[in-house]
């Protein structure tokens, strides 16, 4: 959140070039974040990021929060798609306490980390149509996003900050009702999709001002950290889901979506292709769901027990009292892991130092977009200024992710 | 040289380093001076040339802790996604380690939130500012001396009125 620049332009150059102050409040950044652009005429000759709009010290308030209680702050980092953020934040805590998710539990984590990937690449891919000009695929982009927070009312009440994850387990199980609806979804969305793909890989303005904007090689993609589909457009096979397969993963048959291109139009390419091997897995998943209980047993002393175990069974009463007693809970150990999913953005994960207590000692989010937005400038440099929106779009920086 | 275990065998010939591991994750602890041999080496040889996070950890009141602070390098392989943390115990009053930007262009902003928000030093880095905290900040507010809902902070800054605007 500081302006000053270390090598201040001569004057000769300061006569022409002139400073643009692009946000903090602007339709095209979405969220709150700040650009000041150095132009010449239309040109960009520089641009210099300035975030911590949002900067509401998430990574202090993990460490006076409980491992459950923690989920509800998750959902506010990158909140377009909460539920792959509360299964990243529980991947981790789980990796750290050595707990085996049930099946039945890793499936429907499955299936709503894939539905939060499909919402997140609608609203991204939607907003670029947006910024570049494309009105009609925003609209159909946002039409499918509602019909996904449909689901996820149905399963958890919520639609927006769903906070559904539990340490070993979840909140509540599937309904029936609910995989009919996720059906339904699978059965019409495709469709759509094809629909949306119609209206803008062909189109003249969307691809004119996106193929060869805002490219990214491979080597500076690696060397600036970037992950997720930004990196996968531009040639880094790299997917957590198929490099270290977490929950189960490794049941599912899909593929991971690589370009070369490195521009706009590959981002936007590979999201679509990604949506498309997301709705293959939640298919998968749904049609193999497995049966019986969905969190961790009594003896694992992490997820509550259910009110029949508690009232009729002794493990189920001593495991209800020991997570509920204040001075009680889950068993830490004292050492510290990183635990990372391959969250819509890229590779998000939690850096957790256990102390013995109910509250991590440290909680470190390792933000996707943060990375990503530390690349702009590199992308922008010599494009023209309408260009800035096309690459924020298809980078998808998501503020309150970048400052947390 | 692919796997783990040939990368930290490459190391420990080289440097003084201390070795341990959990749940599959191997960490690496090494001395403030040798971080940039090690991390060229890494790079270079061992073909971990992704670095993931940059960060750190205070263990002022931390059970067993003998040092203040602990940075952490998360490294992975791009190819065989084979992960390695790098540790860099720091204590006051040296809070300086080298920065590590000439080898990654993404440490610039994970090494800038360090500064921020621990007051790590980093040496040789292009751009140490502030980037999530204000300028006029004066504290490190992720160090643990630090209270969660701060101190004094809001006579510290400047109160602009309305016809100053």
């Amino acid at each position: 959140m500081s302006t000053t620049t270390t090598s201040r332009p001569t004057t000769t150059e300061q006569d022409y070039h002139w400073t643009l102050n692009f946000g903090p409040q602007h339709p095209a950044t979405h969220t709150t974040l700040r650009l000041l652009l150095t132009l010449d005429g239309e040109r960009v000759v520089d641009a210099i990021p300035d975030i911590g709009y949002l900067h509401s010290g998430f990574e202090k308030i993990g460490e006076h929060l409980d491992y459950n209680q923690y989920v509800t702050v998750t959902d506010r980092m990158n909140y377009i798609s909460p539920m792959a953020n509360n299964v990243a934040w529980h991947h981790a805590v789980e990796n750290l306490l050595d707990i085996e998710l049930t099946k039945r539990c890793q499936y429907i984590r499955v299936i709503i980390s894939e539905l939060a990937r499909v919402s997140d690449h609608l609203l991204s891919t939607g907003a670029m149509g947006l910024d570049v000009g494309a009105f009609t695929f925003f609209l159909y982009a946002f039409y499918q996003r509602e019909r996904i927070y449909d689901i996820f009312e149905a399963l958890c009440g919520a639609r927006f900050t769903n906070s559904y994850t539990r340490v070993g387990g979840v909140m509540h199980d599937m309904t029936p009702q609910v995989i009919e609806k996720i059906r339904e979804f699978l059965r019409t969305f495709p469709s759509t999709l094809d629909d949306m793909e119609r209206l803008l890989n062909r189109n003249r303005i969307f691809v004119d001002r996106t193929k060869g904007v805002g490219v990214l090689t491979k080597e500076e993609a690696i060397s600036r950290s970037c992950s997720g589909p930004i990196a996968r457009a531009s040639g880094v096979a790299r997917d957590l889901r198929k490099d270290e397969p977490y929950l189960s993963y490794e049941d599912f048959d899909f593929q991971v979506c690589c370009t070369t291109a490195g521009d706009c139009f590959a981002r936007y390419f590979i999201r679509i292709e990604e949506i498309r091997e997301s709705l293959k897995i939640i298919e998968q998943a749904i049609e193999n769901l497995p049966s019986g209980p969905v969190n961790v047993g009594p003896d694992e002393r992490a997820a509550l027990p259910t009110k029949q175990q508690v009232y009729q069974t002794i493990e189920g009463t001593i495991t209800h009292f020991e997570l509920m007693m204040s001075n009680r809970g889950i068993e830490v150990p004292c050492e510290e892991t990183y635990g990372a999913v391959e969250a819509p953005n890229g590779e998000l994960g939690f850096y957790i130092v256990g102390d013995g207590s109910n509250v991590a000692y440290r909680a470190r989010c390792r933000p996707p977009s943060y990375f990503h937005f530390a690349a702009f400038p590199h992308l922008i440099r010599g494009h023209t200024l309408s260009d800035v929106v096309a690459v924020l779009g298809s980078l998808n920086i998501i503020a309150a992710e970048l400052d947390r | 040289m692919s796997t783990t275990a040939d990368a930290i065998n490459a190391v420990k010939a080289r440097f003084d380093v201390k070795v341990d591991e959990y749940r599959g994750e191997h960490r690496v602890v090494v001395p403030r001076d040798s971080l940039t041999a090690v991390m060229t080496l890494l790079r270079d040889v061992c073909a971990y040339d992704l670095l993931l996070d940059v960060t750190c950890v205070d263990y002022l009141n931390y059970r067993g802790a003998t040092d203040r602070f602990g940075l952490v390098y998360l490294l992975a392989n791009s190819t065989t996604a084979a992960r390695l943390n790098i540790r860099v115990m720091l204590n006051e009053p040296e809070l300086t380690v080298d920065s590590v930007v000439g080898l990654w262009e993404g440490a610039n902003w994970m090494e800038r939130e360090v500064w921020d928000m621990f007051g790590i030093n980093f040496a040789g880095h292009p751009d140490l500012r502030r980037i999530l905290m204000p300028d006029e900040f004066t504290a490190h507010p992720l160090r643990k001396d630090y209270p969660l809902q701060g101190r004094g902070e809001r006579h510290n800054f400047p109160s602009i009125t309305r016809d100053q605007a």
